[in-house]
C-alpha cells in the first residue's frame, strides 16, 4: 500500500508539474491536498481521479480546459505527455533578434518600398495589379497559435505583474468621502451634528479617479506578425488587469476581440482569437480598417475619455490613400492617441512611407514597440501624468 | 378617471398612431408585451429614430404623468432618487435646540421626516397618481456611468428604493418605465435581461413618409416624397452619421420655409446642415453623392 501510494504521489506531483509549466497556477499545498483527496477518495475509475484532481488542483472555470486535456493525455502514458510536451511547449530558445530575412523584409518595405512605390502610382495598371495580389495576399485561414514556450510564459507573467497602470486615470465627476476634500458632504455633516456638540463639524467628499476606458488598435499584417504575437500577450494581461479595454485587431480588415481576450487562461484567449481573426498575415489597409473603426466603433468606445493605443508600422498597401481624414478624426475623437511602431527599432529609422508621414502629425505619442523594455516604457508613459508629447520622432 | 392600457398590439399602434407616432409592428408589439408583463422598455437606436418620443406620446395617450430622468455623467442618488433637505433639517435641529429637546433620538427622528425630504424623479414615479402610474423616462441611460445602473437594479426589479433614514419605499402599482441609450457604451447585461429589449431602425420609405405628413404638413406632397427618398438613399452611403427622422423632418421644415416646391441642387446645398452634422459627411455629399442621387430620383420617378 504504502508503496503504491508512494507511486502515486510522484505521479501526483509529476502530474502538478505538467500543469504549472502549462500555465495552470498550482501550489505545493494544493498538490499535498491533491495527493490526499487521491487517497481518500480511493482509484476506483478514472472519473474519480479526474474529479479527485480537479477539485483539488483547479481553482477556476478558465483553466478547466487545458486541465481536461493535460489530464487525458498524462493519466494514459505520462512517457507520451513528456513528449507531447515537448512539442506543444518548445523550450524555445528563440533569440530575442528575429530572423535575419524579416529584418531586411520590413526594412526594405520601410526604407527603399515606399520610393519606388510613387513612381508606380501614376500608372494605372499597376495599381490595379496591387490591390489584386493584396486581397490574394489576404490569407483566410485559421492560423494555430504556437503553445507558449516556458520561458514566454514566465516573460509575460513579468509584464502582467508590471502592467498595473495605477496613474493612468481621469478625475470623474463621481466623490468620495475623503477628510481633505474640496466639497462639503452636508448629508455626512448633518449626521455628525446629531451626535452631539454645538459646532457641526463639516464632513467633506472629493472627486473620484478612475482609469480611462483603453482602446487598442493592432495591426496583424504580414509585415508585424511577429510584433502582433508577442503585443498579444501584453494585451491579454491588460483586458484582465483593467475595465473597459476595447481591443482590435486588423489587417486588411477590422475584427474585434475584446471578450476573446478576457479569457483568463492565455491559450484559450490566444485560440479564440486566432479563430475570430480571418486576415492574419495578409496586407494592412490602415485607412479603410481606421474608417470601420471610425463609422462602427468609435461612438461606442471612446465615449468616456479613453486613450487609444494604435500598434502599427504605417506601412500601407493602399499607398496611404484615405487615411489623412481618418487618422484625423480618429485623433480628434480620444483623449489621447498614441502609436506604437516596432520600426522604432531601428536607428536608421525615417519616417519615410507615407502612410507614416500621414500619420505622424495626428498622433499625440509616437513610441517603439518591439521589446520587454519598449513595453515598459509604455506603461511607463501611460502611468505619467498627461501633457502633450513632441509628435515628431 | 384611468384610461385603461392596452389590451392587445393592434389597440397598442393605435393608441401609438392616436399620438401622432407612427410605429411599425415590432415596436407596438414590444410595447405591448412591456405593458402587458410591466416590465420596463429598453430602448437602444441611433440618435434621431424617436426614441424619446415614445416615452412622451405614451403619456399623452394614456393621459398619465412623465416623469424624465435626463441621464449625465456622475449622476448620483442626490440628484436622481432623493435628496435631505439640509439647511432646513439644520434649521429644525436649531430650533428644536432652543425649545430644549434634549434627545437626540427624538430629534433625529424629526429631522429625518417625509418634510424634510426632496422627491428626485425615481422617487417620484413610486408615487401613486390619481390618473395611475406615470410613466418613467430614464434617458440616455449609456451617459451616466455603471455604478449608477448597478443603483437601478433594485429599482427596475422591484420597483422599491431604500432611504436609510426612512426604510424602503415600494409602490402598489410600478410606474410604467421606457429607458433609451444611444449606445456610447455597452449597458450591462444585468440591466438589459430585467428589461424588455428593442432595437430602434430607421423608418422604412413608406413609415418615413407617413411621419413627414404628419409632422410636416406645410410641406408640399411632391416634395415630401422627395424628401423621403432622398433621405433613404442617403442611408445607404457609407457615412459617419445618417440622418434620423427628426433630421429628416427638420429638413422638410427648412425647405417648405424657403418655399422650395422641389428638391434642386442649389437647395439641397442650402439646407444640408439640417441634415447632415459632419463636415466629411456634408463635403462627401455635396459633392457628389447629390446629384448623384438626384438623378436617381428622376430616372426612378419617369
Amino acid at each position: 500500500m504504502t508503496e503504491s501510494s508512494g507511486h502515486i504521489a510522484e505521479n501526483i506531483a509529476h502530474f502538478a508539474r505538467v500543469l504549472r509549466r502549462a500555465g495552470v497556477p498550482v501550489g505545493p499545498r494544493q498538490v499535498l491536498d491533491a495527493i490526499e483527496a487521491v487517497q481518500a477518495a480511493g482509484i476506483r475509475s478514472e472519473s474519480d481521479l479526474y474529479w479527485a484532481l480537479h477539485t483539488t488542483l483547479i481553482h477556476t472555470q478558465d483553466m478547466r480546459e487545458i486541465f481536461n486535456q493535460a489530464f487525458h493525455v498524462f493519466w494514459r502514458d505520462p512517457r507520451m505527455l513528456e513528449r507531447m510536451m515537448a512539442m506543444m511547449l518548445p523550450e524555445l530558445t528563440t533569440p530575442p533578434e528575429e530572423p535575419e530575412e524579416q529584418t531586411s523584409r520590413r526594412l526594405a518595405e520601410a526604407l527603399l518600398n515606399q520610393e519606388t512605390a510613387p513612381r508606380q502610382n501614376p500608372e494605372p495598371d499597376i495599381e490595379i495589379d496591387a490591390r489584386e495580389t493584396m486581397s490574394a495576399a489576404e490569407i483566410l485561414r485559421t492560423k494555430d497559435f504556437e503553445q507558449m514556450s516556458a520561458a514566454e510564459i514566465a516573460e509575460a507573467r513579468k509584464a502582467l505583474s508590471r502592467l498595473h497602470l495605477q496613474h493612468d486615470r481621469v478625475l470623474t465627476r463621481r466623490t468620495h468621502p475623503s477628510s481633505r476634500g474640496s466639497l462639503i458632504d452636508m448629508r455626512a455633516s448633518l449626521r455628525a451634528s446629531l451626535r452631539g456638540g454645538d459646532i457641526i463639524p463639516l464632513k467633506r467628499r472629493e472627486r473620484r479617479h478612475r482609469p480611462p476606458p483603453l482602446v487598442v488598435l493592432c495591426d496583424i499584417s504580414g509585415s508585424m506578425s511577429v510584433y502582433a504575437r508577442t503585443f498579444l500577450h501584453f494585451l491579454h494581461a491588460l483586458s484582465n488587469d483593467r475595465h473597459r479595454v476595447h481591443t482590435f485587431l486588423f489587417g486588411t480588415r477590422l475584427t474585434h476581440v475584446s471578450r476573446q481576450l478576457r479569457h483568463k487562461d492565455i491559450d484559450e484567449a490566444l485560440s479564440a482569437v486566432s479563430n475570430t481573426v480571418e486576415d492574419w498575415d495578409g496586407g494592412t489597409r490602415i485607412g479603410e480598417t481606421l474608417r470601420r473603426f471610425n463609422v462602427d466603433w468609435s461612438r461606442r468606445v471612446l465615449g468616456q475619455g479613453a486613450t487609444v493605443l494604435l500598434v502599427t508600422d504605417g506601412l500601407d498597401r493602399d499607398g496611404a490613400e484615405g487615411l489623412e481624414p481618418e487618422i484625423a478624426r480618429l485623433h480628434r475623437a480620444s483623449r489621447r492617441l498614441i502609436w506604437l511602431n516596432p520600426l522604432l527599432r531601428y536607428d536608421a529609422f525615417e519616417p519615410k512611407a507615407l502612410g507614416i508621414r500621414t500619420m505622424l502629425p495626428h498622433v499625440d505619442e509616437f513610441r517603439p514597440v518591439h521589446n520587454m523594455a519598449s513595453l515598459e516604457d509604455l506603461v511607463a508613459s501611460l502611468n505619467a501624468p498627461e501633457r502633450k508629447w513632441p509628435t515628431a520622432a | 378617471m384611468t384610461i385603461s392600457l392596452p389590451a392587445s398590439i393592434e389597440e397598442t399602434a393605435a393608441l401609438l398612431s392616436s399620438g401622432a407616432y407612427v410605429a411599425d409592428r415590432s415596436l407596438a408589439t414590444v410595447l405591448f408585451l412591456a405593458l402587458k408583463m410591466g416590465r420596463p422598455l429598453f430602448l437602444e437606436g441611433e440618435a434621431g429614430v424617436g426614441k424619446t418620443e415614445i416615452a412622451k406620446v405614451l403619456a399623452s395617450a394614456l393621459g398619465r404623468k412623465l416623469i424624465r430622468l435626463q441621464c449625465y455623467e456622475g449622476l448620483d442618488t442626490a440628484a436622481a432618487v432623493y435628496e435631505w433637505n439640509y439647511q432646513a433639517q439644520m434649521i429644525e435641529i436649531r430650533l428644536a435646540e432652543a425649545q430644549g429637546v434634549e434627545d437626540r433620538h427624538v430629534l433625529a427622528k424629526d429631522v429625518f421626516d417625509d418634510r424634510f425630504l426632496i422627491r428626485r424623479p425615481l422617487l417620484q414615479a413610486l408615487e401613486p397618481d390619481v390618473n395611475g402610474p406615470p410613466v418613467l423616462l430614464i434617458d440616455e441611460l449609456d451617459r451616466t456611468d455603471e455604478p449608477f445602473e448597478a443603483y437601478l437594479l433594485e429599482v427596475l426589479s422591484d420597483f422599491q428604493i431604500t432611504i436609510p433614514e426612512i426604510g424602503t419605499i415600494k409602490t402598489a402599482e410600478p410606474p410604467i418605465v421606457i429607458v433609451t441609450s444611444n449606445r456610447t457604451r455597452e449597458i450591462h447585461d444585468a440591466l438589459k435581461r430585467r428589461c424588455l429589449y428593442h432595437w430602434v431602425d430607421y423608418p422604412d420609405a413608406e413609415r418615413e413618409l407617413e411621419i413627414v405628413r404628419l409632422k410636416a404638413p406645410d410641406a408640399a406632397e411632391d416634395l415630401s416624397r422627395q424628401i423621403v427618398s432622398f433621405v433613404q438613399a442617403l442611408r445607404e452611403r457609407d457615412l459617419y452619421k445618417q440622418p434620423g427622422i427628426a433630421e429628416t423632418l427638420d429638413w422638410a421644415n427648412a425647405l417648405t420655409q424657403l418655399n422650395a416646391v422641389s428638391l434642386n441642387e442649389s437647395n439641397i446645398n442650402d439646407t444640408l446642415g439640417t441634415l447632415l452634422k459632419y463636415q466629411d459627411d456634408i463635403a462627401q455629399v455635396r459633392g457628389s453623392d447629390a446629384a448623384q442621387i438626384l438623378d436617381e430620383l428622376k430616372t426612378a420617378a419617369e
